[in-house]
């Protein structure tokens, strides 16, 4: 029995120390913050504006700070990494605090320990996270002075009942809450045989929301994780410029091939599809309810502060005959603002100020509100349309999100469309925001910026909101006699079944106006030299007299008018014609999709890297007015630099 | 950034009336003290309500921190004396240590071994006299001795004293229970 019971009690107060309770926590900072304006307005009206406070490192207490931001810039598993090398610094930070006894005489003094604290968060800064996750024991020390330091100060500190130093007990270090962040988990495509499975079936998908989220891990110092990374919402992510439809068709389709940038040996069948863009005065009434998340983790400013100016800019695209309302889900579901026209703008912009961040978040009740309300304002002629925005909790309650599914998928057939924004990261479902928006007919995007804002809900508003097309399925059917494997990049969570495409029954993603759609395949044509598999040597041969034709496939499109309930096909033969018009087009859509690729680790980008795809990007960036893809291409940069 | 931005400063800006600064600095301060809160009294309930109006009346009491000491340091004091008040006006409602057998706490603990470290801890807090428990409060978490000695206003080695006789007592405790 030599344990310290100091220790036993320390550990036992810790375990029972409960987690502060979120909606009482906000409840009361709301409330000190109220007493606090209402304090200032008595005793300091007229006084000058403060200085804001300067970054600087203070003298004393500059460790934790300076931990605390670090940490707070780490991702959950870098800091794990990170943890280690303070609880070596740790140790000598706080073994005097829990020191038996009067102080020792020859206890370090402050200076010495701020000293040999000091280098120690740079130790492992956030872009050599995955060098120092692969050798942790070179992680805590690198510094030579640093580490001759920590081992005179232990000698001096370290007494024979001097307790353990347990960083994970240290209240400084558990202040980085946890990153609860769920993305969907989908393996690659895998390579098909022609002769075995020549038929591709998918649904289109016109989300964005995986490229916001890899933008924001990239700028925030880290690779993004690799579920994270859905490559056709990468590619979707951009404008392309191809060629509008013509004589009244709702889209048109343009079937190109390229030489593939990774593989000699192979090549890329480009589909794109261009919806069409009706006049902006043609287009019908819309009535938009905003389901907002006010739960106490909304209160980050890139989450509510930043959802509030991007409702602003959104609300000046508005028309006097739309409509909006505004449901909030926090504790409880509560309309803030019954369905207004969007003439009156002053009483949309109060209600959307007033907006505050509390409570805990109950999705179920919010949605439900939300689609009476829209059920409530539709009226023949008009879109209804239900726009979630959250930072990830949508479960707490009665419901799981399966139930939610349910739920969204039955008001679908209701002409209501659901659309989906992400904000913020720590605890983003991505996951779930993807199921809800495929399962509402509405897309996924994720707000990092306000330009993101400005792209998603001002430039592409009429995409966003209009559908011009339901249900949007493609089916590729390779003829064998040509090509030997095919793959298709990215769709992995869009995949259906062959019997799927012709059943109008079975949901699918939905076109907006102007939208376009880009799938890409990597083909190997037979006789090609990069075919992964051998053909088999007891297997009838594939009768090529048969198909007495030069197409390397044939593809099928269905889609419904908005509101129907049959499908109409559309169907192209897919040739070894490049189309010379998308040139630069497919050429930056294949440099996104090798990138994509590159960033999930693909077995099928050999050596091709973060370089190439930057050449290859750079060289096709073309027209570019808003500058979204030289942006992509610094997050290329940004991307090599933090993988080397 | 105000993220790099130290307490004290954060303090002294909110104190000039900084309404942002402010926010943060609640932001900030609000787990830790909750967290001493439910050390010194033991009951959850109860330390929401402490922090609560700990935090409510912090607009007022700023001006009072004048940066001679570290804020955590003035906050952990007035936390103290928020705590001790809570205290004296529970002893009249005669159930001064009700907290520390609270069943919320028994409630929680429920994997066994939890329930005894919980249990343990309760017949040791309750135990321990409120000035030794104070101290513990302080120590055993954020403050070092010198703090803990500047807070309750007492010298370092009173702070080391009550340790020692501190662990005397719970080592007597332990010795009971076994």
């Amino acid at each position: 029995m030599t344990r310290d019971p100091l220790d036993d009690l320390k550990s036992a107060l810790h375990s029972a120390t409960p987690r502060p309770d979120p909606a009482r926590r906000a409840a009361t900072l709301r409330a000190a913050a109220t007493e606090f304006s209402q304090e200032n307005s008595l005793t300091r009206q007229g006084s000058a504006d403060a200085p804001r406070p300067t970054p600087d490192r203070p003298a004393k207490w500059g460790l934790i700070a300076g931990v605390k931001q670090m940490l707070a810039t780490l991702p959950a598993r870098g800091a794990l990494t990170a943890t280690t090398a303070l609880a070596a610094v740790g140790l000598i930070v706080l073994v005097p605090a829990l020191q038996d006894g009067p102080p020792s005489p020859i206890r370090p003094s402050t200076e010495q320990i701020v000293e040999a604290v000091k280098d120690a968060p740079d130790v492992v800064p956030p872009v050599h996270l995955d060098l120092a996750l692969e050798a942790p024991a070179m992680a805590p020390v690198t510094s030579r002075s640093a580490k001759s330091r920590i081992a005179a100060t232990q000698t001096f500190a370290g007494g024979a009942n001097a307790p353990a130093y347990d960083a994970t007990r240290d209240p400084a270090l558990q202040k980085q809450p946890e990153n609860t962040e769920a993305f969907p988990e989908a393996d690659p495509n895998p390579v098909k045989v022609t002769t075995d499975d020549p038929v591709s079936t998918f649904s289109v998908d016109v989300d964005t929301a995986s490229y916001g989220v890899i933008r924001s891990s990239l700028m925030a110092g880290v690779l993004p994780p690799r579920d994270a990374v859905r490559i056709e919402e990468m590619v979707n992510y951009f404008p392309y410029l191809y060629p509008a439809p013509t004589d009244g068709a709702a889209f048109s389709t343009h079937v190109s091939t390229l030489q593939t940038p990774w593989n000699d040996g192979t090549q890329l069948v480009h589909i794109g599809i261009q919806g069409a863009l009706p006049a902006v005065e043609d287009r019908p009434p819309l009535n938009l309810v905003f389901l907002i998340d006010t739960s106490g983790s909304m209160q980050d400013a890139d989450k509510l502060p930043l959802l509030k100016q991007s409702f602003r800019l959104m609300l000046s695209q508005l028309r006097p005959e739309d409509e909006v309302a505004i449901v909030a889900y926090a504790g409880s579901a509560g309309t803030i603002l019954k369905p207004t026209a969007a003439s009156e703008r002053s009483t949309i912009l109060t209600a959307i100020d007033a907006l505050q961040a509390g409570g805990s978040t109950a999705g179920q009740q919010g949605l439900e509100l939300a689609y009476a309300k829209a059920e409530e304002m539709s009226a023949e002629g008009e879109v209804s349309r239900v726009i979630l925005a959250t930072d990830g909790d949508f479960n707490v309650g009665l419901s799981s999100p399966r139930a939610m599914e349910q739920f969204i998928s039955d008001k679908r057939d209701s002409g209501t469309y659901l659309s989906v924004l992400g904000f913020g990261r720590g605890n983003l479902d991505d996951a779930t925001m993807q199921a809800l928006a495929q399962n509402g007919n509405g897309t996924a995007a994720y707000i990092d910026t306000l330009q993101e804002a400005q792209k998603v809900l001002v430039d592409q508003l009429t995409g966003a909101l209009f559908p011009i097309a339901d249900d949007v399925k493609i089916q590729v059917e390779f003829n064998p006699a040509q090509i030997a494997e095919y793959r298709l990049i990215g769709y992995e969570t869009r995949i259906l079944n062959r019997e799927d495409f012709n059943n109008d029954k079975v949901d699918a993603g939905d076109i907006g106006a102007g939208h376009s759609v880009t799938a890409i395949y990597e083909v190997v044509p037979v006789g090609s030299g990069a075919r992964l598999t051998d053909d088999l040597r007891y297997a009838a041969p594939a009768s090529a007299s048969d198909v007495q034709t030069d197409e390397w496939g044939y593809l099928k499109l269905r889609h419904k008018a908005p509101g129907a309930s049959t499908s109409t096909l559309i169907e192209t033969p897919i040739t070894a014609e490049s189309d010379a018009r998308l040139g630069g087009e497919t050429a930056f859509a294949a440099a996104i999709a090798g990138f994509g690729q590159v960033l999930r680790g693909s077995v099928h980008t050999g050596d091709w890297g973060f370089g190439d795809a930057i050449a290859l990007a750079s060289g096709a960036i073309g027209d570019d007015p808003f500058g979204y893809r030289a942006e992509a291409v610094r997050l290329m940069r940004l991307a090599q630099s933090l993988a080397n | 950034m105000r993220m790099t931005t130290d307490l004290d400063q954060l303090a002294r800006a909110a104190a000039r009336g900084d309404e942002a600064a402010f926010a943060a600095l609640t932001d900030r301060i609000y787990d830790r003290t909750f967290g001493l809160c439910f050390r010194l009294t033991g009951s959850r309930a109860e330390a929401e309500d402490l922090t609560h109006d700990l935090l409510i009346a912090l607009p007022r009491k700023l001006p009072l921190y004048r940066g001679q000491s570290r804020f955590t340091t003035w906050l952990y004091r007035v936390t103290l004396n928020a705590a001790h008040d809570h205290r004296r006006k529970q002893a009249t409602r005669a159930r001064a240590h009700d907290g520390w057998g609270d069943v919320e706490l028994m409630r929680r603990a429920e994997a066994a071994q939890r329930a005894d470290e919980a249990d343990w801890l309760t017949t040791a807090m309750r135990a321990l006299p409120d000035d030794l428990r104070d101290t513990l409060a302080l120590t055993l978490d954020d403050a070092t001795h010198a703090e803990a000695a500047q807070v309750l206003g007492i010298s370092e080695g009173t702070v080391s004293w009550r340790l020692s006789e501190a662990r005397k007592r719970l080592r007597a405790i332990m010795e009971d229970t076994q």
